[in-house]
């Protein structure tokens, strides 16, 4: 997992509530045995003006110029800025790779839905969760600001304004802890509680053996 | 020891261990994989040689991507027309069967929608942790079992270690009291929670369904009403272990036998919730004042009674919900004051992991008998939720009924839940489904979906537009229509 210490970047900002991981990757692309190259097909149905499928060339298609995305201020934006309920839906972990591989670092909302809230952290992509009120003053400098950039401090817990006061935000510590060390949870839990996964499995087993089918083999 | 939750119990038996922070370490007793979510959790374990804790805790299965017609799907793997598909649907088997997991292949009559299979084969049981990379994993916790669905680097994470990274939810519980009007299902129950309390109501709750009207339900209209909790934001439905909880498991093949079954279910009847027992937030519905329901939008909560109009964007409260409806009437071709039973249909799919067990096919197999898809229906689909569904609705002689009226009787499948495979709607359609999710090109590209019950997709099919279920049983069926 790439790590996440401090990231200044453009924010772009997507005006919508309840964005459903449908709409951030459709789910044609679910095809894929790949956790790369879904990058391009980010919102598909929204950047593009036709129905995108795996192996197609996006190059040939009909951009919607309207799409946030798609407007050159907004080029090479890796901060996005969203609105309450971002993430809800389905559970795929494409969302988060799709987000990362566009080039998303860091993603700001009043809400997120729970599953895709745990994937983005898994993935090294920083959720920050701010009060509606503050998501509406950010939504509003963006947008009257062309290039407006945002820095991001995880260590610090601060969002840098180009104006004004930072903003402070919340972070889970063990979250905040393996991306800013890029560490991947396999291997903590294995190296941290393998003795005590050990331990609990043999006294849940004594407990209830029907949860081992191993158990009910010998019964039978 | 303080009074507990159904949930506060779960959590407690199958907590490992905890940080100063408040996370922990949770034990999964049974992990179901399918193969969109799986395969870049295999190719992670191998990549860090890794191997998994417990095999016989996996149940693995195909459902999202195979195709539902009998000629394509009796070719195998192999036969499967689309190449990108037929790659994922071998990569499960290449991961599991290497691995000596339990897999239900695509031609396997147990094969079938991930969160149908386990409960028919007692794969799912009471004081159970499941999980599966599929957000309908709540579906299990009308077992009593602490089910959710988990992302990709989560099903890596539990192959590996046989545990979950998590922090505690808050409760909430929700009361559904009194007693379910003629023709009114889980499935409105469920619609009109989502209703009241919106998409994301029940973010960061387990919630808990209860009350007379949910103890009356049948297991599998409990099913029904965890499957959506996601919907509502939670991620874990509950519904407390009674008698038709345990009756429902009996003989089934991964359930207990003998002195076994006796002491699981001595253990299974503590998992309810304390009479004092404290909820972080409680709901109450009148089961009596549910109706048929009916979405009108690209959100589960954009929805109404089956009597009701399209609503007016300028009623919601603020901004952004202002803002939404607009685009939500604009993406599915519809007016604001429009009366719901106006809405004039082009496909009907009745299937998915919310509706496609027995109950569910007999109630929509009521509603046909006799009467005929509407000459301007493009397709009307019948989709089993498992291959033992189908032969037990086969016996029942429901595909004759729906093959009568004109159905279209197809293997099981995730289907046009979410059209990975063929089963898709075309843009502009509008389709009456018995599926979960209304979202933008969730049923095709442009597609407009209405969420329903498998009683009110049926009347809707024969009618051509929705209709108030209980009227039209009311009426004769025509010689007509023959």
């Amino acid at each position: 997992m790439q790590r996440f210490i401090r990231h200044q970047g453009v924010a772009a900002p997507l005006d919508r509530a309840n964005v459903d991981t449908d709409l951030i990757i459709p789910k044609q692309f679910l095809k894929s045995i790949k956790r790369t190259g879904f990058g391009p097909n980010l919102f598909d149905e929204l950047r593009y003006q036709d129905e995108g499928y795996p192996g197609r060339d996006n190059s040939k298609r009909p951009i919607n110029p309207e799409f946030v995305l798609n407007q050159p201020r907004y080029e090479n934006a890796s901060i996005l800025l969203a609105r309450r309920n971002f993430g809800c839906g389905s559970s795929r972990e494409h969302a988060p790779w799709a987000l990362t591989d566009f080039g998303f670092r860091v993603i700001i909302a009043p809400s997120f839905a729970d599953i895709f809230f745990n994937n983005a952290f898994k993935n090294g992509l920083l959720l920050i969760t701010l009060d509606e009120e503050t998501v509406e003053q950010l939504f509003r400098e963006v947008e009257a600001t062309p290039g407006y950039q945002l820095d991001i401090d995880l260590t610090a817990q601060q969002i840098h304004r180009p104006a004004g006061e930072s903003i402070g935000f919340e972070v889970d510590p063990f979250r905040k802890y393996c991306l800013e060390n890029g560490l991947d949870d396999i291997g903590i839990t294995l190296d941290e509680n393998s003795e005590a996964i050990r331990d609990f499995e043999a006294r849940h087993r004594a407990a209830n053996p029907w949860l081992f089918r191993d158990e009910a083999a010998n019964q039978v | 020891m303080a009074a507990q939750t159904l949930y506060d119990k779960l959590w407690n038996a199958h907590l490992v261990s905890t940080r100063e922070d408040g996370t922990a370490l949770i034990y999964i007793d049974r992990h179901l994989l399918h193969e969109v979510t799986s395969p870049q959790a295999f190719e992670g374990l191998r990549l860090a040689g890794r191997q998994p804790w417990r095999i016989d805790a996996n149940i693995a299965t195909v459902d999202h991507n195979v195709s539902t017609l009998s000629e394509e799907r009796s070719a195998g793997i192999s036969g499967i027309a689309d190449d990108v598909s037929r790659i994922q649907v071998q990569a499960l088997d290449d991961n599991t069967l290497g691995l000596g997991i339990e897999t239900f292949g695509i031609n396997d009559i147990r094969q079938g929608i991930v969160h149908v299979i386990g409960p028919e084969q007692g794969a799912t049981l009471p004081g159970m942790t499941v999980v599966c990379g599929d957000s309908h994993t709540a579906t299990h916790g009308a077992f009593g079992a602490l089910a959710h669905g988990i992302g990709t680097s989560e099903v890596e994470h539990v192959l590996a270690t046989q545990c979950l990274i998590q922090r505690k939810m808050k409760n909430m519980q929700i009361r559904v009291e009194g007693e379910l009007g003629p023709h009114v299902t889980a499935k409105d129950i469920i619609l009109a929670i989502i209703g009241r309390i919106g998409t994301a109501g029940g973010t960061g709750y387990a919630v808990e369904f209860a009350g007379s009207a949910i103890e009356s339900l049948s297991m599998e209209g409990r099913m029904t009403i965890c499957n959506m909790a996601i919907e509502g934001g939670a991620r874990v439905g509950l519904v407390a272990v009674d008698q038709t909880t345990i009756d429902y498991i009996g003989n089934r093949p991964f359930a207990p036998t003998g002195e076994q079954w006796e002491a699981a279910v001595e253990s299974w009847r503590q998992l309810v919730s304390d009479q004092e027992a404290q909820f972080d937030q409680v709901i109450t519905l009148d089961a009596a004042a549910i109706e048929p329901q009916v979405s009108w939008g690209t959100s589960p909560e954009m929805v109404t009674g089956v009597s009701g109009r399209v609503p007016d964007p300028q009623s919601f409260t603020d901004e952004t919900a202002q803002r939404g409806a607009v685009r939500a009437l604009e993406y599915m071709g519809l007016s604001a004051g429009q009366r719901m039973t106006d809405i004039r249909l082009d496909r009907i799919f009745i299937g998915s992991c919310t509706n496609a067990r027995i109950e569910d096919l007999r109630a929509a197999a009521k509603i046909v008998d006799g009467r005929r898809v509407a000459a301007t229906i493009k397709q009307a689909m019948v989709v089993p939720g498992s291959g033992l569904v189908k032969r037990q609705a086969e016996e029942e002689g429901l595909d004759a009924i729906f093959k009568r009226a004109g159905f279209e009787w197809r293997e099981a499948g995730c289907s046009m839940c979410l059209a990975m495979n063929a089963d898709k709607l075309g843009a502009g359609e509008h389709c009456a489904s018995t599926s979960n999710r209304n979202f933008e090109g969730r049923q095709g590209y442009g597609g407009r979906t209405h969420l329903v019950s498998p009683a009110m997709a049926a009347a809707a099919a024969v009618a051509g537009h929705f209709v108030d279920v209980r009227e039209f049983v009311e009426t004769p069926v025509q010689a007509a229509q023959a």
